[in-house]
C-alpha cells in the first residue's frame, strides 16, 4: 500500500519509512511562525517554559500583519514585545509594517519570499496556514501553546491525517476561479466536511492554476475543518520556486496505490461565480441566487485574495469606472512588493481614480480589527475567507465572500454584481 | 477529578470569532479576555456563568482562528469541562494543551440541555446529568494526549522533552 502526499511528508519529518493515517508522529519543523496576535501568548509560553533561545533562529519567523500600521496602544505594546524577541533572539525572519525589504500578510508574505518550499513541516500559529500545501508543503494552524512548543523544540506531535481526494475537471466559465471552486467545495462537503483531515487537489483543472490560485484553494481548507490542504508538487510548482532562486525541486505527488479517505470529483464546467452568504464560509450560493443585493461596503485584499493577479482582475473590471456612491471600496495589496508591483502596473492608480480606499499591507478588516470596520445593519462583500458572526465588525453587519471579479464588480454596480454586468 | 455545574448548551460550529471577537486580539490577559466570551452573541454568557460551569455544544465546537484566546477565555471564566458532539481540531489541541478538558460525547449532547447541572468524572469520563436522570462514558483521551496532561500540560511536557534532548 502507497502513502498519500502528506503521509509522505510526514513519514519523511518523522524519520519513519512509512506512515499511515491514525498514526502518532513526532515530526522535525522546518518553519515555526506566528503574527501579532497568536505571537505575543507564545512567547508568554515560552517564558513559561523556560526557553532561553528557539531551537533554530532561521526557522522562526514573526509576521505582525494583524493590527499594523498599529491600530491601538496595546497593538502597538504587542508588536514592540515581538520586535523586542526578535532582536534578542537573532531572529532572520521579522516582518513589521513600514520597514525592510517585504512586509505584509503572512500568507501572501512568506511564500513570495522563498520561505517555503515542498516537502516541508510548517507550523503556524494562525488558521489559515494551509496555504502553503499549495507549495506541497505540510501545513497546519494552530494555537500559541503549540507554537511555542515548536519554537522551542523543532518538532510536533501530529496525528497523520486521512485524505480527503478532490479531482477537478472540466473547463472555466469566464469569471470563475480558484476562490468560486473552493467555495463551491465547501459549499458540498460543509464547514466540518473535512476536520482532522488533510484535503488534496489534484486533476487537470487544478494543473491549470497558478500557485497564486492555488493558494486561495489552500487557504480556504481550514474553513471545511481541514488539518491540512495540499497540491502535488508539479512544473508550475518548480517556475514559482525557480523564480526565488529555489532550484532542483524534486516532483512530489501520492503513491499510485495511496489510501484515501474518499474520492470526489468535481466537473466544474457549470459552475458559475460562487459567493459565501452570511454568516458561514459553507453558506455558498451560485451567484445568479442572491445578485443584486444591495451593499455598504466591498474589501478585496486578504491573504485568500489580496495577490498581484487578484489586484490586476479588480483592475480590469474597475478601470474607467466609479465606485458606486452606495458603497466605499477598500483594496489592499497583501503584500509592499505587490504594492509595488501594483503601483508600477498602474493597478493602484485605476483603484484610486474609481474612488477606492488604498491601504498599506495589513489584514486589518478581513478580522474586523481596523481599516474598515462594519456598523450594525451593514452589508460588505469581501475577498477574505470568513464570514462569521460580527467577523468584519458589529455583530449585526454582514459578510458575503467571493473572487476579486464579483467584489470588483459589485463595488460598481453597488449592488452584489456579475462581472459581465459591467464589462 | 469531579466536576459539576449548570449548563451553558450552544449550538453547531461556535466559532472563536464568537468566543472572543478579533478586535480584542490585542489583549492577553485572561481576565480581561473573559470579560468578552461570547458577548456579541450570548451577552448574559460572562455575567452569569458561575466557576465550575460546563459548556455543551454540538458539531465541530471553536472552528475558525488559532487563536488560544478562546480556551483562554472559557477557562478564565472558570468553566470547568467542555462537552460537545465534535471539536475544531486547533481549538481541541489549545483545550488539551490549557489543561481544559475537552469530551467529545454525541450521546451526553442530547441528553441535557440548557440549565441542566451536570457531574462530570474527569478521570473516567463519566457524564451524569442531575436533573433529567442520564448517564454515559465519554471515550478516553488517546494515550499521547494523556501523557501531556500527566506531564501538567504542554508548557510542563516541553520542560520534560528539553531535559531529554539535552541528555
Amino acid at each position: 500500500m502507497g502513502m498519500t502526499l502528506t503521509e509522505k511528508i510526514l513519514a519523511r519529518a518523522s524519520g519513519q519509512e512509512r506512515v499511515k493515517a491514525g498514526d502518532i508522529v513526532r515530526a522535525r519543523v522546518d518553519l515555526a511562525f506566528a503574527q501579532d496576535t497568536t505571537m505575543p501568548l507564545a512567547v508568554i509560553e515560552l517564558r513559561r517554559m523556560g526557553v532561553e533561545g528557539v531551537f533554530d533562529p532561521d526557522k522562526v519567523a514573526i509576521v505582525c500583519d494583524h493590527f499594523v500600521p498599529n491600530a491601538t496602544v496595546s497593538s502597538a505594546e504587542q508588536t514592540r514585545l515581538l520586535r523586542d524577541f526578535a532582536r534578542e533572539q537573532g531572529l532572520a525572519h521579522y516582518y513589521e509594517a513600514g520597514r525592510g525589504s517585504n512586509f505584509g500578510v503572512e500568507h501572501a508574505l512568506l511564500p513570495e519570499e522563498g520561505l517555503i518550499r515542498p516537502g516541508m513541516v510548517i507550523v503556524g500559529g494562525d488558521s489559515h496556514t494551509t496555504s502553503y500545501g499549495a507549495l506541497g508543503a505540510f501545513a497546519s494552524g494552530f494555537g500559541s501553546t503549540d507554537v511555542a512548543a515548536a519554537m522551542a523544540l523543532g518538532e510536533v506531535w501530529l496525528r497523520v491525517p486521512e485524505t480527503m481526494l478532490f479531482v477537478y475537471s472540466g473547463r472555466l466559465r469566464p469569471w470563475v476561479g480558484a476562490k468560486d471552486l473552493i467555495l463551491y467545495t465547501i459549499g458540498r462537503i460543509g464547514v466540518s466536511g473535512a476536520l482532522y483531515r488533510s484535503m488534496q487537489f489534484t486533476g487537470p483543472v487544478i494543473q491549470s492554476l497558478t500557485v497564486d490560485q492555488r493558494l486561495t484553494m489552500c487557504n480556504m481548507g481550514v474553513e471545511a475543518g481541514a488539518k491540512n490542504a495540499i497540491v502535488p508538487v508539479d512544473e508550475e510548482t518548480r517556475r514559482y520556486l525557480e523564480a526565488r532562486d529555489i532550484r532542483d525541486v524534486p516532483l512530489l505527488d501520492s503513491d499510485p496505490d495511496a489510501r484515501y479517505h474518499s474520492v470526489t470529483e468535481i466537473s466544474i464546467s457549470e459552475i458559475e461565480p460562487q459567493v459565501a452568504c452570511p454568516s458561514s464560509p459553507g453558506n455558498v450560493k451560485p451567484l445568479s441566487k442572491v445578485a443584486n443585493t444591495p451593499l455598504d461596503a466591498v474589501f478585496i485584499g486578504s491573504c485568500t485574495n489580496g495577490r498581484i493577479a487578484d489586484l490586476r482582475v479588480a483592475a480590469r473590471i474597475l478601470d474607467g469606472h466609479r465606485v458606486s456612491s452606495n458603497v466605499r471600496l477598500i483594496v489592499i495589496p497583501a503584500t509592499q512588493k505587490i504594492y509595488l508591483q501594483a503601483l508600477h502596473e498602474g493597478l493602484l492608480e485605476t483603484f484610486a481614480q474609481a474612488g477606492a480606499a488604498v491601504s498599506t499591507p495589513t489584514c486589518g478588516p478581513c478580522f474586523g480589527g481596523h481599516m474598515g470596520v462594519l456598523a450594525a445593519g451593514e452589508r460588505v462583500i469581501s475577498t477574505s475567507n470568513r464570514n462569521f458572526v460580527g467577523r468584519m465588525g458589529h455583530p449585526e453587519s454582514e459578510v458575503f465572500l467571493s473572487s476579486p471579479a464579483v467584489a470588483a464588480a459589485s463595488a460598481v454596480v453597488g449592488r452584489i454584481a456579475h462581472p459581465d454586468d459591467v464589462m | 477529578m469531579v466536576v459539576q455545574g449548570r449548563v451553558w448548551k450552544l449550538g453547531d460550529n461556535v466559532d472563536t470569532d464568537q468566543l472572543v471577537p478579533g478586535r480584542y486580539l490585542s489583549l492577553t490577559d485572561p481576565q480581561e479576555l473573559a470579560s468578552h466570551c461570547l458577548e456579541d452573541v450570548l451577552p448574559q454568557f460572562r455575567a452569569s456563568v458561575k466557576p465550575g460551569d460546563i459548556v455543551v455544544a454540538g458539531e465541530n465546537f471553536g472552528c475558525g482562528s488559532s487563536r488560544e484566546h478562546a480556551p483562554i477565555a472559557l477557562k478564565a471564566l472558570g468553566i470547568s469541562c467542555l462537552v460537545a458532539d465534535s471539536f475544531a481540531r486547533i481549538f481541541f489541541r489549545n483545550c488539551i494543551n490549557l489543561g481544559l478538558p475537552a469530551l467529545t460525547c454525541p450521546e451526553a449532547v442530547a441528553a441535557i440541555e440548557d440549565g441542566d447541572e451536570v457531574r462530570i468524572d474527569l478521570d473516567t469520563g463519566r457524564i451524569e446529568n442531575l436533573t433529567q436522570p442520564f448517564q454515559c462514558s465519554a471515550p478516553p483521551l488517546p494515550d499521547f494526549l494523556t501523557e501531556i496532561i500527566d506531564a501538567g500540560g504542554m508548557t510542563a511536557y516541553v520542560r520534560k522533552r528539553m531535559r531529554e534532548q539535552d541528555v
